[in-house]
């Protein structure tokens, strides 16, 4: 935290103008945008946010928030437009280790992803390619940027796979994807994510389609793998308890937008938005008394291409009509300081949210 | 459409509680009765398709489901819940075994005898979007039961489906809507509508949320908590969310590799569970508590994977990854018996508990791998809590006059705990 206090003021209002960045990681104002036959879906719509080296963001939010969009967005996955005119339309700007990546030349970025910043998908086996054995796609990963002989890439892709924890890499390394475990899978392409030390790593639900022991195993596994590394991690979940697991910082998305942003510890004990404590009342908790019901979030998320006017979680909010005049319908919120390092967009008064945390939502959680 | 998905109390016409209520066997009840119960799937290969083999899914299990009551069942993929759910709801034929059905034998009953009781056996299938066919109306997916039966409804079928879909929380004017124009949440409630159309006694609910957002999770859970309540229903509800499963069961089974290896009410098993495999399991849930995250040493991690259920480990099923394995787990299989009122357990040596095997040699080989993937302080505390019970039992033990033997046999157990 020590590193992004010193930089991280400006995340609350971002603007264009300003063009030097300071963390490793800058995100200002992303919008990545689809056309489609029912109109614009608006799948990530100004997000704003700073991450250092050898720290965790973990980004939370229901299907269909924009998580998995932005990580493609910063790895530069959409812009190879499938569609032609249907491409993705995407502003903002991507600063990454001082580069700026979406005016940069798309070669360029290629260079950049593999090397400098890799991702994690979520499901290992359609990620992976069942066609070639495991320790070629590493080799390819791992040649594509170092110019060595075969031989030392499969030294170097074995060396990775015992990294990961993987038994025999030796022999495990001309298996099949459809030859390993879940977990294993998950390993595997941990260790090609890996392979060329990038210093970001995304990873996108890395551990949803595993088994609790396993998930486990592989949250031990990233966070061992960043101390050593020091790498940025960006995690995208929807599993607070994930995020509470490795995250230093949390950003808590919703429609498209982020809705409060902060240490993993504030967002936890001093939530100020209700999409958040939504969030934190509707799970079930291992490690509290047995609550005799959960608090659900109303209704169901929003579409992206009607995005409700005002504050996008208007319609699901309890406390919507809170502040005067209508507020929440018409106007929507901007992220703003609620304490050291922590933003919430809401519009009720600073005073109004604490009172409510404290007096209605915390005792019930 | 998303003010109908609200987290709605349900109310039922009076009428049909009334109908319901007499229909069911009085609460407490066993409504639903396993006894070693197996589905093997074969393994065929060759241009004869010999067998060769055979995937051991559910492997001899028992237990009963009381009317009324949830019976949660948790495991890894691949331990078999799924399978057994499949085989409770007769929708696969057992290899062996019997199930019971209110005293009546079902195992082996045909597609025609079985028929009557599809009416009080119903399922919640996990995935909302393969388990309704798109096209079909709404009105068509909930009114399919009533057809198949040949019941009508009092008030017709159509009136009766719009009455179901207020009840699970929809809008019934969406009686002519196909399931494409719904959320997965919504999806999942118009599964739930069908399920409770024949007003059944039992439903299986299958990974009943897991497909679905947090958010929507809990809207589900708390509607299947109010139906129970409002209709006295009796679930078995099979997940591998062992929070989710915590909150709305009565008792949990906890299965491994097509056994169940505890199986205890609810407060004893999150509070003391004595199967180590239900411990570790417990301890990689992952705290949602930042404050927590640096105390590691409470995990307990499993190293690799479960093993194959084609030949699967002899003895315990689980030694191969117990920290606490010993020679007996290797060899004899333990049986599924209840250490303490409501709280089953197969194991040699149970945590929480007196050691069942005590002077047997430790396997070494796991015993030093374990050692390096369970923190001492688990350890220690686990050697703690079964001294502090060991020394309890030998208490009952002395005041039993004809057991006095069995005090220094305790003594002797909770010393190699300690080891």
């Amino acid at each position: 935290m020590t590193e992004l206090s010193k930089t991280g003021a400006a995340v609350g209002e971002p603007t264009s103008a300003s063009p030097a960045p300071t963390a490793f990681l800058e995100v200002r104002d992303l919008k990545v945008h689809f056309p489609t036959d029912d109109g614009l879906v608006k799948s990530v719509d100004g997000l704003s946010f700073k991450l250092e080296k050898g720290k965790t963001l973990g980004i939370v939010g229901e299907s269909g928030s924009g998580k998995s969009v932005t990580s493609l967005g910063i790895m530069g996955l959409h812009t190879a437009g499938q569609y032609g005119k249907r491409k993705a339309q995407i502003s903002g700007e991507i600063w990454l280790d001082g580069t700026e990546l979406l005016t940069s030349n798309p070669d360029d970025v290629r260079k950049l992803r593999g090397r400098q910043m890799s991702m994690i998908f979520q499901d290992p086996l359609s990620a992976l390619h069942p066609y070639y054995t495991i320790g070629q796609q590493i080799v390819e990963a791992y040649r594509i940027h170092h110019n060595v002989d075969k031989k030392t890439a499969k030294r170097r892709a074995i060396e990775m796979l015992d990294r990961v924890g993987i038994p025999q890499p030796d022999k495990r390394v001309d298996s099949y994807a459809h030859e390993f475990s879940g977990g294993m899978r998950q390993r595997a392409m941990i260790a090609m994510s890996l392979v060329n030390n990038p210093e970001l790593l995304i990873a996108d639900e890395p551990t949803t389609a595993l088994d609790v022991t396993v998930q486990a195993q592989i949250l031990d596994l990233i966070r061992d793998l960043q101390k050593e590394f020091g790498s940025a991690v960006i995690i995208i979940t929807h599993d607070l308890g994930v995020v509470a697991e490795l995250a230093d910082d949390i950003l808590v998305m919703y429609g498209g937008r982020c809705v409060e942003r902060g240490p993993a510890e504030k967002v936890f004990y001093e939530p100020r938005h209700p999409y958040t404590w939504g969030l934190l009342g509707s799970m079930p908790r291992l490690d509290r008394e047995q609550q005799d019901r959960l608090i659900p979030v109303k209704g169901s998320p929003p579409s992206l291409i009607n995005v409700p006017s005002g504050c996008a979680f208007n319609p699901r909010c309890p406390y919507a009509d809170v502040p005067k005049d209508n507020l929440t319908r018409t106007v929507r919120p901007e992220l703003t300081e609620v304490g050291s390092q922590h933003w919430a967009a809401c519009h009720m008064t600073q005073e109004q949210r604490e009172r409510i945390w404290t007096e209605e939502i915390a005792p019930k959680l | 459409m998303s003010e109908n998905a609200e987290d709605t109390v349900v109310t039922t016409p009076a009428k049909s509680e009334g109908a319901t209520l007499t229909k069911d066997a009085a609460p407490g009840e066993t409504l639903l009765k396993v006894t070693g119960l197996q589905k093997h799937f074969p393994i065929k290969k060759g241009l004869l398709q010999r067998q060769v083999g055979a995937v051991h899914a559910v492997d001899g299990i028992d237990f009963e489901v009381r009317s009324g009551e949830t019976l949660g069942v948790v495991g890894e993929s691949g331990c078999g819940k799924s399978t057994m759910g499949r085989l409770i709801t007769r929708l696969l034929e057992p290899t062996a075994g019997t199930v019971e059905f209110e005293g009546k034998d079902i195992t082996h009953l045909g597609v025609a005898g079985m028929r009557p009781l599809r009416r009080d056996v119903q399922m919640i299938f996990q995935d909302p979007y393969s388990s309704l066919n798109p096209r079909h109306t709404i009105g068509t997916i909930v009114g399919a039961p009533f057809r198949l039966q040949g019941v009508t409804p009092e008030g017709g079928i159509k009136n009766e489906v719009q009455r179901l879909l207020s009840v699970v929380g929809l809008n019934p004017e969406h009686y002519n809507r196909y399931p494409h124009e719904f959320s997965g949440g919504q999806r999942q409630r118009i599964g739930i509508a069908r399920a409770l159309a024949l007003k059944p006694k039992l439903v299986v609910a299958d990974e009943p949320v897991s497909a679905l957002d947090v958010s929507i999770q809990a809207q589900v859970v708390n509607l299947l908590d109010d139906l129970q309540q409002e209709l006295g229903l009796t679930y078995v509800i099979i997940a591998h969310d062992l929070s989710v499963v915590r909150h709305v069961s009565d008792r949990i089974a906890v299965m491994y590799l097509g056994k169940i290896v505890e199986l205890a009410d609810r407060e004893s098993l999150y509070r003391a569970p004595m199967h180590p495999y239900t411990k570790a399991l417990m301890s990689a849930v992952p705290i949602p508590d930042p404050r927590r995250k640096s105390a590691k040493s409470e995990r307990i991690l499993l190293k690799g994977d479960v093993p194959s259920p084609i030949s699967p480990p002899s003895g315990c099923r689980f030694h191969t990854r117990c920290w606490k394995a010993t020679e007996i787990c290797k060899t004899t299989e333990p049986k599924l018996v209840e250490l303490r009122p409501g709280q089953q357990v197969a194991c040699h040596h149970p945590e929480n508990f007196e050691d069942q095997a005590p002077q047997d040699t430790v396997l070494l080989t796991v015993a030093k791998e374990a050692a390096e993937l369970v923190a001492d302080e688990v350890l220690a505390e686990s050697a703690e809590t079964s001294a502090a019970v060991a020394a309890e039992v030998a208490e009952n033990a002395d005041s039993e006059v004809a057991e006095s033997d069995s005090g220094a046999d305790e003594e002797a157990g909770q010393e190699s705990t300690d080891k």
